[in-house]
């Protein structure tokens, strides 16, 4: 789960991570009282998307005085804000953070991630601050310096030292990066993030350290012990048939093509998607309806699939371990009766009572194409879609 | 022989009074796996569809000499009841639970250093020799005893494969789903050294997944350890980029953790690739026939 800046940066204060005065504004009006509140005479409005590279998008700008906060405000708030990492249709912005202005020295990278291939935490810094991280991982990666982090110790001043000094940072400097750091992991571990990453980590010409923008993501398996992360979820930042598709159980991520997919298991699903491109096919949605499904879960997949309008054909790709195929077969021909599904069917069913399950989709009056295999399937859907037999 | 689990084995299931936790029991003890007790706490001295329940996994290994064990319990718990496994020096834990959180399961790989256990999973269908003994919830019968390796990241797609497999009369040696999660207790590596040294098996099909290493650091142990031959699919090539992961996770590699990518390696290491996975079968075939 993703959260905006604003509230990774409250949660930063929770465990002492410097961080700039701020607050967040959902109009204009409410952006210049936040400014008015701060005080000075220099202040940031930043749009509160769940996207990298909001600046070169327009989606940062300086202000100088108040006037200037309301109007930068009106421009931000509501603007259709593109960058890299939102695809070409962009995010609405609905709030803005307005931060205290500040006297940067030099900006730097501090990031933690899990390292899949040793199961440890892995915290890196770069003097390379502002710039996309993986640009500069690719290119020159000596630029990164990273400490692996053992479960049992945690995070030690040694591991401070060793950030701290590979950024070129002395005296009182140093020991309040190694403060950000420490506070940094804590955050990490004890609130269940999968990424925290802060670009630029800055120091100030008054030699402080701070963190100028913010980014954290939460393990969503650890949600349900921590409540105060879930309550910060904004569905408006979420796809409103990925998250109706999690109500029931099913994982559903939309794709550009046009074969709607359902399949039971992540791997198979996925599968499924890559033999149909290799038949030349183009997949509408990965759909995994998971171990357990129930003639309701398989009736709402339709429901899910069918919402997106580019969907010509719809291939069922079901492996009944424990699940068994009549049970499945029941479902498929349900759904498609009470939803009259108008698009061209194609089924593949393989496992426990699987003839049984044949019989039930020959016998059930509707236009599906049964196959015999994973390639026969693949090859019968991707036929269908371009209207073909 | 085969690798893991055979008919010597005795399971013990965590978490065995609970729906799951019963039914995947009986199947496994139906496959002829032999079942010797369950563990589920304030149920201790109860007897569960024949089967005698224990509150603690120390006691029932004490008990019932168990050498491994099957766990059923739910995600908020499941860490602990690896952790309970690892103290009561279980040599096999197999964990079905699907959904523990990557802290927890950092704390369990700390825990299995150094131990007596060997972890399988968390999220994966579990082990299999066939014909001998079933440990997980996979269905048996797809199954058939034989000199083929499985190893799998994914249930349903191990499940197509061994299928194929089936069909063409090749039989499984030892299938194992070492689980999709990032953070697991036995990777490609350990069962490939485990398959390399089995006389049983003659060949071993690696199913990945993209996203990790896990399939690269393989490849190149294949091509530096194993003399039999090997046949891998990735799944995800189609998978849109970066919908699953964060992008800061590749950078730990400084690789490119794409399906291509992954395919690439294998075939430069001397893997038998599988562009679809409808073409295992026949690529464990050819191999075979060499």
């Amino acid at each position: 789960m993703n959260v905006h800046e604003y509230q990774a940066k409250d949660l930063m204060r929770e465990f002492n991570i410097a961080v700039l005065k701020g607050g967040v504004a959902n109009t204009p009006a409410e952006a210049v009282e936040v400014a008015k509140k701060l005080g000075g005479n220099i202040w940031v409005v930043k749009a509160q998307i769940h996207a990298g590279g909001r600046g070169k998008g327009g989606g940062v700008k300086l202000a100088r005085s108040l006037d200037e906060v309301e109007k930068l405000s009106k421009e931000i708030l509501g603007m259709q804000l593109v960058t890299h990492q939102t695809g070409p249709e962009g995010k609405k912005v609905l709030k803005v953070l307005v931060e205290q202005g500040c006297d940067i020295d030099h900006e730097y990278y501090c990031g933690i991630v899990l390292d899949r291939s040793v199961g440890k935490i892995c915290m890196m810094v770069s003097t390379e601050g502002g710039m996309e991280i993986e640009k500069v991982a690719h290119e020159t990666p000596e630029k990164i310096v990273k400490c692996h982090i053992d479960a049992a110790t945690g995070f030690t001043a040694a591991h401070g030292r060793k950030l701290g000094y590979a950024l070129g940072l002395k005296g009182d400097t140093l020991k309040k990066a190694m403060a950000f750091f420490d506070g940094l992991y804590k955050l990490y571990v004890s609130k269940d993030c999968s990424i925290a990453e802060i670009n630029p980590l800055v120091t100030t010409k008054q030699g402080e350290v701070l963190a100028l923008d913010g980014k954290l993501n939460f393990d969503d398996n650890a949600l349900f012990r921590h409540p105060e992360i879930e309550a910060m979820r904004d569905i408006t930042e979420e796809s409103a048939q990925e998250l109706e598709a999690g109500k029931y159980g099913l994982s559903y991520i939309s794709l550009d093509g046009n074969i709607g997919c359902l399949v039971n298991g992540a791997g198979l699903a996925m599968a499924t998607l890559d033999i149909l491109k290799l038949h030349g096919g183009s997949p509408a949605n990965f759909l995994d309806v998971g171990g357990g499904a129930t003639k309701e879960t398989v009736q709402k997949a339709f429901t899910i699939i069918l919402q997106d309008t580019n969907v010509k054909a719809i291939l069922v790709n079901i492996f009944g371990g424990i699940m068994k195929c009549d049970i499945i077969a029941n479902g498929v021909v349900d759904a498609a009766k009470e939803l009259g599904v108008k698009v061209p069917l194609v089924v593949r069913l393989e496992g426990t009572n699987v003839s049984l399950g044949k019989k039930i989709l020959a016998e059930s009056g509707l236009k599906i194409t049964p196959a015999n295999d994973l390639a026969d399937a693949a090859k019968k859907a991707v036929e269908a879609a371009k209207g073909g037999k | 022989m085969a690798i893991l689990i055979n008919r010597n084995t005795r399971l013990i299931t965590i978490g065995i009074t609970g729906k799951q936790g019963t039914f995947h029991t009986l199947q496994s003890r139906d496959y002829g796996t032999n079942v010797v007790g369950g563990v589920t706490p304030g149920k201790g001295g109860t007897v569960h569809e024949g089967i005698p329940v224990f509150d603690t996994t120390y006691e029932a290994v004490l008990e019932t000499k168990a050498n491994a064990a099957m766990i059923f319990v739910p995600p908020p718990a499941a860490a602990d009841a690896i952790i309970e496994c690892i103290d009561a020096e279980l040599p096999l834990i197999i964990c079905i639970t699907e959904g523990i959180p990557v802290g927890d399961m950092i704390k369990v790989k700390a825990a299995l250093k150094g131990s007596k256990s060997r972890l399988i999973g968390p999220n994966c269908p579990g082990v299999i020799t066939p014909g001998e003994c079933k440990i997980g919830i996979m269905p048996g019968h797809i199954h058939m005893p034989g000199n083929v390796g499985v190893i799998s990241r994914s249930g349903t797609l191990t499940y197509e494969a061994v299928y194929q497999l089936t069909q063409r009369e090749i039989g499984q040696s030892t299938c194992v789903g070492i689980g999709g999660d990032p953070v697991n207790g036995t990777n490609f590596i350990d069962c490939l050294e485990m398959f390399q040294k089995d006389p049983d098996t003659k060949a071993v099909i690696m199913i990945g997944e993209i996203g990790g290493t896990a399939e690269t650091d393989a490849a190149r142990w294949i091509k530096a350890n194993m003399t039999k031959p090997v046949v891998s699919f990735i799944a995800g090539a189609a998978a849109p980029k970066g919908k699953r992961m964060g992008h800061a996770g590749a950078i730990i590699s400084g690789e490119d953790d794409s399906a291509e990518a992954k395919f690439k390696i294998l075939q430069e290491c001397g893997i038998t690739i599988a562009r679809s996975p409808a073409e295992l079968g026949q690529k464990i075939a050819e191999v075979l026939k060499k």
